[in-house]
């Protein structure tokens, strides 16, 4: 696909710049980019970037300053004294400990069982197979919605209202999790591996532990990242089993950091931004693992 | 798992006594080593795919498979949020109750309204996008991570900020809109504006999610199809139109499905962009959906028992809209 156009554009000679354009226009995935693509990209890109950069300038000012018009463009001096704020009255520090708990054990766990039952799924021919990964394909089209009542039922029951285990618990299956594992093992695990390893003797657990882990690695970490994310970011469950001033996970503090009856705009702000700010940091050191991830996801699922 | 590791391995005592035996004779005691190293084999290899699915779906059955099914069980009784364990059996009640209650019908059409506001220009968006970044770009992680900065925003985060520039007085988008004549707009309280607006939080954080899953299917076309519309004269917009939409047709499928689903669950946004009014969604109720309706159902006026009904009554029209979409798709397809 690329072989057309290893030479840098910039050291190339003008005619065959426009010889190799006139290939690429035939490779129609290849086209070089025109200033009217870049332009829009650009757009797009502070359209995404310009509500994260304002909630910066917004916890940075005060809650006056937020009420007159213009709004704020820039900086303040206000950003510490907000977060530190933010931080104490929304409980923000129990729930990043909670937060970093929950989300650590959902991503290790569905990643290894995920992994474990992935591989079985993709590799292993037993009885009921396929009607069983039709059945975890049929709930992950399942809203979440579905089944908040009789986990709030069981909660109550075990008397786990307001702890973090009612969080935790839910969270460790991901039947995507499976799936995703499933297509990433059944192209990236040969056949023969596995065949050669029965063959010196291994055990379906060593084989596991010798052939499948390392193989899986990649998706491993992806499907790890991306379940973190989700967990961090997960909404309706914590919300509904959770309080702020109990056992919060930083998104039930958020929320109610956004329920004060006269709200202080830049404070709500500061605990936004220090709420996003960890994921933000994932992003950027991740950022292309992560985006990687998600495409090769696409194409297999 | 480590009791399989253990049934797996050699065991020791055996392991001792058989390399003195000559290989030629096998005698008694080494047969039956064998046959006992190979029915344990077998046992391996038959039982161990159950082992390895096994703790997964324990965990499935518990908290994803009971808790669907037994939602339906629920809706047909008469349950207090403050006793949620006593259950007392009603029948159809709470169905027909909420088919007769007028927000019900109302949170109903929102969530389509809201829905289709939110789905159509995400997708469109994201096609273009995707179309875009398929250019050779400098820098194209660069964009690639960027567009997808509002997927690590949580919800409540998004909202949050979304209020703000939405503000009726001083928010920003109001600002803006005044330098090109347009006058304050009510953004919380008036019907469009507001479904618009909880609309604008969701297209934000998703179009980029699904540019990057379209990207992925057309670099996955494979390029011989261009060259022969190029071949055939097909300009660009030709080819995006007779090869790339065509070739991407499962994947659109497949966002459409998914953002149908998540458009129909939507319930943080609205909750939070008018976060004094908590669950109505709206002061005369002009954005409420039905996640937020189940959610007033159950938690505030404490009817666990009709919010199951909802729950239900909401997993039986996806179900409708998938077999549509199935069968739409199937008459695309036969069609082609």
């Amino acid at each position: 696909m690329t072989t057309t156009l290893t030479t840098p554009v910039g050291t190339a000679p003008k005619e065959s710049r426009r010889q190799r354009r006139s290939k690429a226009a035939r490779a129609g995935g290849t086209l070089h980019a025109g200033p009217i693509a870049y332009a829009v990209l650009i757009i797009f890109s502070i359209g995404s970037l310009f509500p994260l950069v304002w909630t910066a300038i917004a916890a940075s000012r005060d809650n006056n300053r937020l009420a007159q018009t213009p709004p704020p463009f820039w900086f303040g001096g206000n950003l510490f004294h907000n977060m530190n704020v933010a931080w104490n009255e929304a409980n923000l520090g129990k729930a990043f400990v909670n937060t970093t708990i929950v989300a650590g054990t959902s991503a290790l766990t569905v990643v290894f069982l995920s992994t474990i039952a992935g591989f079985a799924f993709a590799k292993l021919r037993f009885r009921g197979r396929n009607i069983l990964m039709l059945m975890v394909i049929g709930t992950m089209m399942v809203p979440p919605q579905l089944s908040v009542i009789p986990l709030y039922m069981m909660v109550a029951k075990l008397n786990w209202a307001d702890q973090l285990q009612a969080v935790v618990f839910p969270s460790l299956v991901s039947a995507f999790g499976v799936f995703f594992m499933r297509q990433y093992l059944l192209q990236a695990l040969p056949d023969e591996l596995i065949e050669a390893a029965r063959v010196d003797g291994a055990s379906s657990w060593r084989v596991v532990w010798h052939i499948v882990f390392p193989a899986a690695r990649p998706a491993m970490a992806v499907l790890g990242m991306l379940m973190f994310v989700q967990s961090w970011n997960d909404f309706l469950w914590p919300f509904l089993v959770l309080t702020q001033n109990g056992n919060p996970t930083v998104q039930v503090a958020l929320a109610g950091l956004g329920r004060g009856y006269t709200p202080d705009q830049s404070l709500i702000m500061g605990g936004a931004l220090l709420g996003t700010l960890p994921l933000l940091l994932v992003f950027a050191i991740f950022g292309k693992q992560i985006v990687g991830g998600i495409m090769q996801g696409a194409v297999k699922g | 798992m480590a009791t399989r590791h253990d049934i797996a391995a050699p065991p020791a005592k055996e392991g001792g006594a058989a390399p003195a035996r000559p290989p030629a004779k096998p005698t008694e005691a080494e047969r039956r080593r064998r046959a006992r190293l190979s029915r344990r084999w077998q046992r391996d290899l038959k039982w161990s795919p159950y082992g390895f699915i096994s703790p997964f779906f324990l965990l499935f059955v518990a908290f994803g498979l009971f808790p669907l099914i037994y939602t339906a069980w629920a809706s047909l009784h008469t349950v207090e949020l403050t006793a949620p364990n006593d259950m007392q059996w009603a029948g159809l009640h709470n169905y027909t109750r909420i088919f007769d209650d007028e927000f019900f019908w109302n949170a109903a059409r929102n969530t389509l309204t809201i829905g289709i506001i939110s789905t159509v220009p995400q997708l469109a968006m994201a096609m273009g996008l995707a179309h875009i970044l398929n250019y050779r770009l400098r820098a194209s992680t660069f964009y690639r991570v960027i567009m997808l900065a509002p997927y690590a925003t949580s919800i409540a985060a998004a909202s949050l900020v979304f209020v703000l520039l939405f503000g009726r007085d001083y928010g920003m988008i109001n600002w803006a809109l005044h330098y090109v004549g347009v006058g304050k707009i009510d953004w919380q309280n008036d019907k469009w504006p507001s479904q618009i607006a909880v609309s604008t939080i969701i297209i934000w954080r998703w179009t980029g999610y699904n540019a990057l899953i379209y990207l992925a299917a057309m670099q996955a076309i494979p390029t011989d199809l261009y060259e022969s519309a190029a071949l055939d004269g097909a300009n660009r917009w030709r080819q995006f139109i007779h090869v790339t939409l065509p070739q991407l047709r499962p994947t659109i499928l497949f966002t459409c499905v998914v953002s149908t689903i998540g458009a129909s669950q939507v319930f943080g946004e609205p909750l939070i962009f008018d976060a004094n009014k908590g669950a109505s969604g709206g002061a005369e109720h002009q954005f409420q959906t039905l996640g937020l309706y189940l959610y007033e159902q159950g938690w505030v006026n404490m009817h666990l028992g009709r919010a199951s009904a909802i729950a239900w009554t909401m997993f039986l029209i996806l179900i409708v809209i998938g077999v549509v979409n199935y069968v739409i798709s199937r008459r695309l397809r036969a069609s082609s």
